[in-house]
């Protein structure tokens, strides 16, 4: 598979403090990329510069050859071939769950109305939204708002698919059905990019994973040996937060 | 002594000056919203250049008294060539006061929608404009209504000097009869209950817009 998504020495800081630094990989078609590391370490920051939310002060980030950021900003097709998801959903609260997923496809790519309304139904009918349609966001729960903003995303046909932390704010029962809405999107081999510290998850729906510490990227493996022999002393330390004896 | 019969005589007088004023206070006000939402939108996106003329505009119209701007767009401007009735002054000079208060109310409510909204928005592929348009306005105005209708109130207020400028409206006609008739009691009491006819549904729409707009994103 040829890549598609390519980050070439990316250098960015917030005035003196340097928060990625060369940063160089590249992500293939269909395969899913999930990034961890220790808080600070500008994984959010990453997947914001790979949107074009945050400038970039060196390096390139290119999609199939076209230069995304730095980008031209005035060009807004570039940025609906990324999709992101947030941590805290950012429903419009204003609109329906069905007007949030129509709003961009009607108003930004000019499609036509009644065939964005048919493709809404069929993706909220896939992460069994259907009955929620014309509800407000503030009549969902966390779970359910996640799930509506992934559709409000992929309706727009993003080549490749940012998650920053989804699951971070909600409860953990919920965390679940978003969680399998992303494990589906990784088996229908659409690309994407995951911000996660569900490590269990992380470990099922890789091909592969980068752990960053300190704004640079440690290790770049696959799931079953990063999470079984990670060769770091950092990313040993990192994984092992994640564990719990009983204290006796 | 109050009396009926010269209230009764006077009612039409007063109709036709409460029209008037009802007349060029509302599209004065129009306009100032017209001009808030623009200097809000430059603002908020920090526009360069624009942003500091709008800033100029601001303080210029906030800190001065409509009084004084209407003086100067009335015997002012026609020394400089610009000649308008006192209609237009009355219209425009209300329209530019207003305009810079609407701004900064509108401003703030603009700056009370999460940052993330907009960012969630420009991953969609939003222009800045659609952003404005169907993101954070709707959001705000639940927000700025009634600081909105406040000023509005005031602007219909604001109105009473018009007449310093020899428009027929209420404050103008009133104080016409007096001089002339010496009615002083009657007078008032209808340049009173005028002034309260034309601001008190104001109140009243402005409860009923806010409640509207809050509905959906707050709930009953």
């Amino acid at each position: 598979m040829e890549d598609i998504l390519k980050i070439e020495h990316l250098y960015k800081h917030f005035g003196d403090i340097s928060v990625l630094e060369d940063i160089h990989f590249s992500v293939k078609k269909g395969e899913t990329v999930v990034l961890i590391g220790p808080s600070g370490c500008g994984k959010s920051t990453l997947l914001r510069c790979i949107n074009g939310l945050e400038d970039i002060q060196d390096g390139r980030i290119t999609l199939e050859g076209c230069a995304i950021n730095p980008v031209d900003k005035k060009d807004l097709k570039i940025r609906q071939q990324i999709g992101m998801v947030f941590q805290n959903y950012d429903l419009f609260p204003h609109k329906t769950v069905l007007e949030n997923v129509m709003l961009a496809p009607v108003k930004v790519q000019k499609r036509n109305r009644s065939e964005v309304e048919q493709e809404a139904g069929e993706l909220l009918e896939r992460v069994g939204l259907t009955s929620k349609k014309d509800c407000y966001p503030r009549q969902l729960s966390g779970g359910q708002k996640q799930r509506a903003a992934i559709v409000r995303t992929l309706i727009l046909q993003p080549k490749v698919l940012l998650f920053d932390e989804v699951t971070a704010a909600l409860d953990p029962e919920m965390v679940r059905e978003v969680l399998d809405v992303m494990l589906d999107l990784s088996a229908q081999k659409r690309t994407m990019l995951i911000v996660t510290h569900e490590m269990a998850f992380a470990r099922a729906v890789a091909d592969r994973v980068l752990f960053l510490d300190e704004g640079s990227i440690v290790e770049d493996s696959t799931p079953g040996e990063f999470f079984a022999n990670p060769v770091t002393e950092r990313a040993r330390r990192f994984l092992k937060t994640f564990e719990f004896e009983k204290q006796r | 002594m109050m009396d009926a019969s010269i209230i009764r005589s006077y009612l039409p007088i007063f109709a036709q000056a409460f029209t008037l004023t009802v007349i060029i206070g509302w599209i004065g006000i129009v306009l100032s919203i017209l001009i808030g939402m623009l200097s809000a939108f430059v603002l908020y996106f920090k526009l360069p250049v624009l942003a500091t003329v709008v800033r100029c505009y601001v303080e210029l119209f906030r800190n001065t008294p409509l009084l004084v701007q209407l003086f100067f767009l009335y015997y002012g401007l026609p020394s400089a060539g610009v000649r308008m009735s006192a209609q237009v002054c009355g219209v425009v000079g209300l329209g530019l006061l207003g305009g810079s208060y609407m701004t900064e109310t509108l401003r703030s409510g603009l700056e009370t929608v999460p940052l993330s909204q907009k960012e969630s928005a420009y991953s969609l592929g939003f222009s800045k404009a659609q952003l404005f348009v169907d993101i954070i306005l709707p959001q705000a105005v639940s927000v700025s209504v009634p600081a909105v209708t406040a000023n509005i109130i005031f602007l219909l207020k604001e109105t009473s000097v018009f007449s310093a400028i020899s428009l027929m409206d209420l404050m103008f006609t009133a104080k016409d009869l007096i001089g002339l008739y010496y009615n002083t009691t009657e007078s008032l009491i209808l340049l009173v209950l005028f002034y309260i006819c034309m601001i008190l549904p104001v109140s009243f729409v402005g409860n009923w817009i806010e409640k509207r707009s809050r509905r959906n994103i707050y709930g009953d």
